[in-house]
């Protein structure tokens, strides 16, 4: 550790468990934020042109799907990254290999956290859109959901790199 | 900010936004109104909007029928469901409904005030009045001798007030008076329309203030085209121009000193959107301008849909239905007088 920026010091004595712990807390919690978003927008589309139009829920239920899909996918990142902590001897706390698991952890779950909150909003908006288009003209919906599908697959980007980048975070060993 | 709307406007206003595209897809189509063109009595007209929307309305009426009756019920549809999203709606949306209004409220207004002056009954004259524009004190409008009592007996307490300040003097009402009157309100009411929209920003300042500058732009000309050849002077027709629009302020120089409708031609060709209306009627010819800049309207309203999160829907969705009830009085005056062949000079086809 070099000390000729203090603040550089104050960096890497950051323990890497609470750069563990943010990440899995990213992780699910604002793809969670993401999928209530995304959700939220394409109910109250949904509900509405329903009125007029009874035939469109059943089929439209899958825009919901897929936003939920995003927070599953968040769950799933947290609930393996959780596994990929370990103790390590608090004299190697602040090793480079420690720190290099840490923040790999928390890379992760930023990266999906993010991704899956661009997903489900992206997939929130559209979904409403296609509620409305497909009240008015049955033929459209499965058209928009290819678009939606393109869309879901945002969430499945980040999870995938996500994993491939936790895969590689392995603790010093005493 | 423009362009991130979507990702709040579903909060409040998605539902009624969805309610209100459901409306718009039961709005008459080409073919609903060739066959009410082919009609042949005003039975058969009945016969063929009960099978549409209005159905409910107007399947209890006894024949014979009126055009009247017809139009009357046709608007009640049209009051319910602004009722119905008024209701439901929170701000800022419940005050850009109220707006939307507040152009029928100076209608009978004028109405009751103009039918006053030539001894007319107010219960008759509140039954013309539309009923959007209702407001609780507009039968004590009989009452009023000059503006200022107008002012101060009945419209203070009404959303109007604001709009009086031009147009308080003590002269005694008479018909050019009042004319001037509705016009001053009318411009009061729009440019304040007009900042709400803008201060509302986003998509629905956008919309909106493209909507109102064609409504503006409209309203100059109709005011230019009805004054000319009546005593109006330059300087009191530039005061009832809106302060925004295309036309503002180059154009209103050049209309306010028109003399005839080719000089109105004249003036108004410099700018292409006008332009185009002005190029689908002959010379010298003024009634088809009516029908031009409905269609015009029309065409900018049914635009007005293609994007989402917005509000000028619920403002293009009133304005549709309106257009539908007068392409309806139009088509009922034609069959129940037996002149079907000027079906087509008024009606206006929307999808």
């Amino acid at each position: 550790m070099s000390s000729d920026s203090s603040w550089a010091s104050a960096l890497v004595r950051i323990s890497p468990y609470t750069f563990s712990a943010i990440g899995i807390a990213v992780s699910i919690g604002v793809s969670v934020l993401g999928a209530a978003w995304g959700i939220f927008i394409t109910g109250s589309s949904l509900i509405g042109a329903a009125i007029k139009a009874p035939r469109i829920t059943s089929k439209n239920l899958i825009s919901v799907i897929f936003c939920e899909a995003v927070a599953i996918y968040g769950v799933i990142v947290a609930i393996i990254l959780q596994t990929k902590l370990e103790s390590v001897p608090s004299a190697l706390m602040y090793d480079a290999e420690s720190l290099r698991a840490g923040y790999a952890i928390f890379a992760s779950g930023l990266i999906v956290g993010f991704a899956n909150l661009a997903c489900g909003v992206c997939v929130g908006i559209i979904g409403s859109s296609c509620a409305l288009s497909d009240a008015q003209n049955s033929s459209l919906f499965v058209k928009i959901l290819v678009i939606e599908i393109f869309g879901s697959a945002l969430g499945l980007f980040g999870v995938i790199v996500g994993i491939i980048m936790s895969a590689q975070a392995s603790w010093p060993k005493a | 900010m423009y362009g991130w709307e979507m990702l709040s406007f579903n909060i409040h206003d998605g539902f009624l936004e969805a309610i209100v595209r459901g409306n718009r897809s039961g709005l008459l189509t080409a073919s609903d109104y060739n066959n009410l063109c082919q009609c042949e009595n005003l039975d058969d007209v009945k016969m063929h909007l009960t099978a549409t929307e209005y159905g409910p309305y107007l399947q209890n009426e006894p024949s014979p029928l009126h055009t009247t009756t017809i139009v009357e019920k046709c608007t009640l549809k049209l009051v319910d469901e602004y009722k119905h999203m008024l209701c439901q709606a929170t701000e800022p949306l419940s005050t850009f409904l109220q707006y939307i209004t507040y152009g029928h409220m100076i209608d009978n207004v004028v109405l009751i005030v103009t039918g006053t002056l030539h001894e007319r009954d107010v219960n008759e004259l509140l039954e013309k009045c539309h009923p959007l524009g209702m407001f609780d004190s507009i039968a004590s409008l009989a009452v009023a001798q000059n503006m200022r009592e107008l002012y101060r007996l009945v419209l203070v307490d009404t959303p109007l007030a604001p709009y009086f300040s031009e147009c308080i003097t003590s002269e005694d009402l008479d018909d050019m008076n009042i004319e001037i009157m509705r016009n001053t309100l009318y411009k009061a009411y729009l440019e304040d329309f007009y900042k709400f929209c803008q201060k509302l920003g986003g998509a629905t300042a956008e919309i909106m203030c493209d909507l109102l500058s064609f409504e503006a732009d409209r309203r100059a000309v109709n005011i230019t085209i009805n004054s000319i050849g009546t005593e109006l002077t330059r300087d009191d027709r530039r005061r009832l121009y809106s302060n925004f629009g295309l036309l503002y302020p180059y154009g209103h120089e050049e209309l306010a000193v028109c003399e005839d409708v080719d000089q109105v031609r004249g003036a108004m060709e410099k700018y292409p959107p006008y332009q185009s209306i002005f190029a689908k009627i002959s010379y010298g010819e003024s009634q088809m301008l009516d029908k031009a800049f409905y269609e015009e309207e029309v065409r900018r309203l049914c635009l007005s849909f293609e994007q989402q999160f917005h509000y000028a829907v619920f403002f293009a969705y009133i304005r549709l239905r309106e257009q539908e009830i007068r392409n309806l009085m139009w088509i009922s005056e034609c069959v129940a007088q037996n002149q079907k062949n000027r079906v087509h000079d008024s009606v206006v086809f929307m999808f």
